[in-house]
């Protein structure tokens, strides 16, 4: 199976509340940047489908990676090089030239030269956290789309069985490949996913793996290969434009109750909500 | 600006998240429609006439009988052709949904918007970023728009009265993308509680609960009449059902009184909760920045303090 990632760097969403918010922009300097949370998870999704969790040092398939960014984005790349994507691809662009809307169709043109058979997408990307991409690029592939994917089994190199999460429960659907699966949290549980290759009831260890030394060296003569967002799309323009920023109001950090009877009375008597 | 509502649908009733969708075409101004689409919605149609829209379309039909992006988006498309701007709750429905309506008619889309004002002949829309920790406006630059809209931010709409006529419309062809997904089943949360997007009192916990997750909380949200919540912690060590995770990327919600037992106050968590109204803190550590949010907090054993806490409430 060929399998297609997207990822994109973003700064440290645990110190989200540091970022400073003028009306012209939203500053992140001095907070590190790190892989977006869901896109490592779909890369770890992408290892686990491709290999046999028993001799994992195989690959039993291909997963290329891609992101949209200056040269410094590659630092991203070549982490998930490191855990065992075999290829790399860097759009050159920078974020304000982005939205989610034309890295569909940049994707789509990707998807179109390389012929993967998934596209497995973090649900959302936690700056913007706007969580379109997947679903666009569906639409745009004219592919089916499990988005919100807790659980995967692949039933033989055809079909996928998605447990998607949703507001109410969970909904199972199967998808016929070629699909865009796009990746929820419990993704990354020890039995969320379920490939051909490994042994049925195969437990991982909880989360994504980590690079060892030498596959962090292995991963620099791994390929990368470099677009212009020109070689993929010929309109770049964007189609959602942001015009300011602000902050959101503060909220006070109210008083501390010493006893239960004392936050029943001030429940009743003064926010009056029982 | 000719906006286009589709209704959220369960258990062939209409969802309440569909008042906020419709709160937000009034705040949009001109006039709106709403779809209610699905197999077997048709029966309620009746209940979304009463709100002033235009026209109620029904797309009822046997091939919209799963809720299915794929089988849906073609249909939406379809009817979206009368009019500017498409608008549906920021749920998992129409975040499923949405884009691949948008990406069919060749608009721009805007998800999770919290509020809307007309600048200038334009529509701007506020949208909450890096966790809540900024808001962005936005403007979309294409002639159609698709937007999401959060329930937590926009007050359900009340009825207006009069009678909207309701107008058939048929459903769109299946389409390659959709005859390559099967629905198979839905386990649906087996819960009397209220909705957690629609609770007035939500009880959330958080993994210092542990298996004692539903044995400590029940008693209490039973006695509220809440929803329970949880963070993503308790949801991520198997103590509660993922559908039940309050965040940043789980449920989005500003209940009118939230209790937060035995939760740290994550940023993520945080971001999913942090308009409530009034916010109510459990938690022996002091310095937990859950209790920078919160209007009252108690520094206790939430083992000691939730049963008592029960006890207080039942003397009345």
């Amino acid at each position: 199976m060929k399998i297609l990632v997207p990822l994109k760097r973003v700064a440290d969403p645990d110190n989200a509340n540091k970022i400073k918010v003028s009306p012209q922009k939203i500053d992140t300097t001095g907070l590190q940047f790190k892989p977006n949370p869901f896109d490592e998870y779909a890369v770890e999704t992408a290892l686990r489908l491709t290999e046999n969790a028993a001799s994992n040092k195989v690959r039993l398939g291909e997963v290329t990676v891609v992101t949209f960014g200056p040269k410094e984005a590659e630092t991203t790349l070549r982490a998930a090089l490191a855990t065992g994507a075999d290829k790399a691809i860097r759009v050159d662009s920078t974020d304000d030239a982005l939205d989610g809307d034309l890295v569909a169709r940049a994707l789509a043109e990707i998807v179109k030269r390389d012929a993967p058979d998934l596209v497995l997408l973090g649900k959302q990307e936690v700056e913007g956290d706007a969580n379109p991409v997947a679903q666009l690029l569906a639409e745009y592939l004219g592919w089916p789309q499990a988005t919100f994917a807790g659980a995967i089994k692949s039933e033989g190199d055809k079909t996928l069985l998605v447990a998607r999460e949703i507001d109410g429960g969970t909904m199972n659907v199967r998808v016929t490949l070629p699909a865009i699966v796009s990746v929820d949290l419990r993704i990354v549980a020890a039995k969320s996913v379920q490939s051909m290759h490994t042994k049925e009831g195969h437990a991982y260890s909880d989360g994504v793996r980590f690079a060892a030394l030498a596959a962090i060296m292995a991963a620099k003569k791994k390929p990368l290969t470099e677009f212009k967002l020109t070689d993929l799309v010929t309109d770049a323009s964007l189609k959602v434009q942001y015009t300011s920023f602000e902050a959101p109001a503060g909220r006070k950090a109210g008083v501390k109750v010493k006893t239960v009877e004392e936050l029943v009375a001030k429940l009743k008597t003064e926010a009056k909500v029982l | 600006m000719n906006t286009l509502v589709i209704a959220e649908i369960a258990d062939g009733k209409i969802r309440k998240s569909t008042h906020s969708a419709i709160n937000f075409a009034r705040q949009a101004g001109g006039t709106f429609s709403v779809l209610v689409i699905g197999a077997g919605s048709k029966s309620a149609a009746p209940e979304v006439a009463g709100f002033g829209a235009a026209k109620v379309l029904v797309a009822d039909d046997a091939s919209l009988a799963h809720v299915l992006a794929e089988r849906f988006a073609p249909t939406v498309a379809a009817v979206a052709k009368d009019f500017d701007l498409v608008v549906t709750t920021a749920s998992s429905f129409g975040k499923d949904l949405a884009p691949r309506v948008a990406a069919k008619i060749g608009a721009g889309y805007a998800s999770d918007v919290a509020s809307v004002k007309l600048e200038g002949d334009k529509l701007s829309y506020k949208r909450p970023m890096f966790a809540g920790n900024a808001y962005g406006w936005c403007s979309i630059t294409t002639g159609k728009q698709v937007v999401t809209v959060r329930q937590s931010e926009f007050t359900a709409a009340e009825p207006s009265g009069g009678s909207s006529p309701v107008e058939n419309v048929a459903a769109a062809p299946i389409d390659a993308a959709a005859a390559r997904v099967e629905f198979v089943s839905l386990e649906a949360a087996k819960n009397e509680r209220p909705d957690l997007g629609e609770a007035r009192v939500i009880v959330s916990g958080g993994r210092a609960l542990k298996e004692k997750f539903a044995e400590v909380l029940d008693p209490l949200a039973n006695l509220l009449g809440a929803a329970l919540g949880a963070s993503r912690a308790a949801c991520d060590a198997g103590f509660a059902p993922p559908e039940l995770q309050v965040g940043q990327t789980g449920r989005v919600v500003a209940p009118q009184l939230y209790v937060a037992i035995g939760i740290s106050g994550a940023i993520q968590h945080l971001a999913g909760m942090k308009s409530s109204k009034t916010i109510v803190a459990i938690n022996k550590d002091p310095d937990a920045p859950i209790f920078q949010v919160a209007d009252y907090g108690l520094v206790a054993d939430l083992f000691v303090a939730v049963p008592a806490l029960v006890q207080e409430l039942k003397k009345g």
